[in-house]
């Protein structure tokens, strides 16, 4: 099992000189979990694409090591990561397994990708549509697809950003599976509204839109 | 920036250069200190070079500016560099245009038309399209920190390929300028200019005069900016 | 495996990935196909069976070759913006790796495209006739790299911006005006019959020009692709 540590220290982030997210900070290690609430715009999306290297804050560092060694923010925290989040979409003209091999192959993930790429389609209930096009998917469907795609590389740190939008009965249930096993792993960050979700989550951080005085 | 000083020596320079650069006299023999040459051909049109090449001068210098503060700013990211780099490219715009328009009326008494694609001409035009895409490339980006970003990254691209006019147009068109292709004082890309003494320290004097002013207004316009900047963040 | 053989098999499946893509969604090639034909019939119906230099021809040539690739160069990123798919790859892989991958992509588009239209140009401009045709050809596989790597960090550029189409091309023409007037220049050179020493200096100017693009491109790009 890796060892991961992930940090946070004064995460600011300001767009066109307002602040969205002000001074988050935190520390977590194997086995922890965090939920990140707050209000519909008040910067969870923001704070999420932060922490997964997508966007620059504007003050604050964040911090990423495994097995005792730091990785470079953000260039090379992508192998590490799973990212699933409402903006976050594939490509619409490949099949459900074409996306998926596209994900291994580009990400170089040579450990019996097939078999993997198998059992994630048939844990998300996707095996019957695999060979057909992203665009006849449904919205739920393309959740889990998303699912399969953040979760092929293992990665020590998985993020959700709205782990259950689109999502049925049974598709969230999967889900919260992958939570907890994530949770024994590695480390669990949800950004959410959802009340279920907090059960999940060791540790809460409220995001708030801060207003200048 | 500018002590109250140095803006009266730089206001009674300027205004000293251009009333020399109209009033002294032209005459075919030069006797005196304060006699210009009258050349056949250019004769009274010869002023123009202590106008319109300093013009032209300091377009490039604000180029520059912009082009170096462009790369400063994805260094650092820092606002006020973004600031400079706007500043530059607007005076640049603004003395782009005047070297146009004076080299243009020039070109139509000499040379009979008002443009003629000669090297320096298009260099000048090719200015004034960076100029204009790099302010139309801005307003087309609504979140600031992606616009600085972005026409930062377009102002160096364009910097880079500036150089490459000046291997490209001597091969491809004829030149009219002094220092083209075919003139026989020589092609080198920058004009090898030949003139009297007193004539060349007047040029110099207007060099160094519009320079220092392109400085000045560019203090200015990036204090106004900054304060802008700063107007708008305490009203969020 | 190594580094450097990673990133090389990722840009190897990048590369896979655009064309496959544009072999599901066809939308580049054949509209790129239908634009060259237009342009060349526009420019047909306007010459009109006058005999024309060759030095106005040389021009159009290359007027029809840099406004094909104003239509269809962007593309590729212009689509990964509007698909929501850029976080997608970002999360995938590291920006040097897209930025390749795009760039190879681009080359392989021009190429295609600039030479079918050499071709149909030289078959149907009946007074366009290419005395040497090495000059020609070096001309448009130089030129078309150089349209490329301009084209792929402008297209990362505009792919950010609101007015995406219409921006390319003003973005655009300044950058690439220096490669033109060569690539014009070289073209003349092989109407006319030069040797094809005498060109050199053109094919010099064009693969520097390619050069610094692309090293200031890669530079660059993570500063353009990230948001």
């Amino acid at each position: 099992m890796t060892t991961i540590h992930f940090s946070a220290q004064g995460i600011s982030k300001e767009f066109n000189r307002k602040l969205i997210v002000e001074n988050i900070s935190f520390a977590l290690g194997n086995g922890d979990s965090l939920a990140l609430v707050g209000k519909n715009g008040a910067g969870k999306s923001t704070l999420a694409k932060i922490l997964c290297g997508l966007l620059s804050p504007s003050r604050g560092s964040v911090g990423l090591t495994i097995d005792g060694t730091p990785v470079e923010y953000p260039g090379r925290m992508y192998p590490h990561i799973g990212f699933v989040a409402p903006y976050i979409n594939l490509y619409d003209e490949f099949t459900g397994i074409e996306n998926l091999s596209l994900c291994a192959r580009i990400r170089n993930h040579s450990a019996a990708p097939g078999d993997r790429i198998e059992d994630l389609l048939r844990r998300f209930s996707l095996f019957d549509k695999r060979n057909d096009e992203l665009r006849t998917y449904s919205s739920g469907m393309k959740q889990r697809l998303k699912y399969c795609a953040a979760l092929l590389h293992e990665p020590p740190l998985l993020v959700l950003d709205e782990p259950c939008a689109n999502l049925d009965e049974e598709g969230i249930a999967v889900v919260r599976a992958v939570m907890r096993e994530q949770q024994g792993t590695g480390i669990l960050i949800i950004a959410t509204n959802d009340k279920d979700d907090l059960d999940y989550a060791g540790s809460i951080v409220t995001v708030e839109r801060m207003k200048r005085p | 920036m500018f002590s109250p000083l140095s803006k009266i020596i730089l206001s009674v320079w300027i205004t000293v250069v251009l009333i020399l650069g109209f009033a002294m006299p032209m005459v075919p023999v030069p006797q005196h200190w304060y006699e210009l040459p009258l050349i056949p051909g250019l004769e009274e049109k010869a002023r123009n070079i202590i106008f319109h090449v300093p013009m032209a001068w300091t377009t490039m210098v604000a180029f520059a500016v912009s082009v170096v503060f462009s790369i400063r700013y994805l260094k650092t990211k820092n606002y006020v560099d973004e600031i400079r780099t706007v500043a530059a490219a607007g005076l640049g715009t603004m003395f782009c245009i005047l070297a146009t328009l004076t080299g243009s009326l020039w070109a139509k008494f000499n040379w009979g038309s008002f443009w003629n694609w000669d090297p320096r001409e298009t260099s000048i035009f090719i200015l004034l399209l960076i100029y204009s895409a790099y302010f139309a490339l801005r307003s087309a980006i609504d979140n600031e920190e992606k616009k600085a970003t972005l026409s930062s990254a377009y102002a160096i691209i364009a910097g880079a390929t500036t150089p490459f006019f000046i291997f490209v147009m001597p091969r491809v068109m004829k030149g009219l300028h002094p220092g083209s292709k075919g003139d026989e004082m020589g092609s080198a890309p920058v004009a090898q200019l030949h003139m009297p003494p007193n004539m060349l320290i007047l040029f110099l004097a207007s060099i160094f005069g519009f320079t220092m002013f392109f400085y000045w207004i560019y203090n200015l316009k990036v204090r106004s900016l900054l304060l802008e900047h700063t107007h708008q963040a305490s009203r969020h | 495996m190594t580094s450097m053989k990673r990133s090389i098999t990722t840009t190897y499946y990048l590369v896979e990935k655009e064309i496959l893509s544009e072999f599901r969604t066809r939308y580049a090639l054949n509209a790129l196909m239908m634009f060259v034909v237009t342009t060349l019939s526009i420019i047909l119906f306007s010459l009109g069976g006058e005999t024309v230099p060759a030095d106005v021809l040389s021009g159009l040539l290359w007027i029809v070759i840099f406004f094909s690739a104003m239509s269809g160069l962007s593309r590729s990123f212009v689509a990964e913006e509007e698909r929501g798919t850029v976080m997608t790859l970002q999360l995938m892989t590291h920006s040097t790796s897209v930025f390749v991958g795009k760039l190879i992509y681009n080359c392989l588009l021009a190429l295609a495209l600039n030479i079918f239209i050499g071709l149909a140009y030289q078959v149907v401009v009946a007074d366009f006739v290419v005395r040497t045709q090495s000059i020609f050809w070096t001309a448009i596989i130089l030129g078309s790299i150089g349209l490329a790597s301009a084209s792929t960090i402008l297209a990362a550029i505009i792919a950010k911006a609101n007015t995406k189409g219409t921006l390319f091309p003003v973005l655009a023409f300044p950058i690439l005006l220096p490669l033109l007037l060569t690539a014009i220049n070289a073209t003349k050179m092989a109407a006319d019959g030069a040797y094809f020493g005498e060109s050199v200096k053109e094919f010099q100017i064009l693969v520097s020009f390619s050069v610094v693009i692309i090293t200031l491109s890669l530079l660059l790009f993570e500063h353009v692709w990230k948001d």
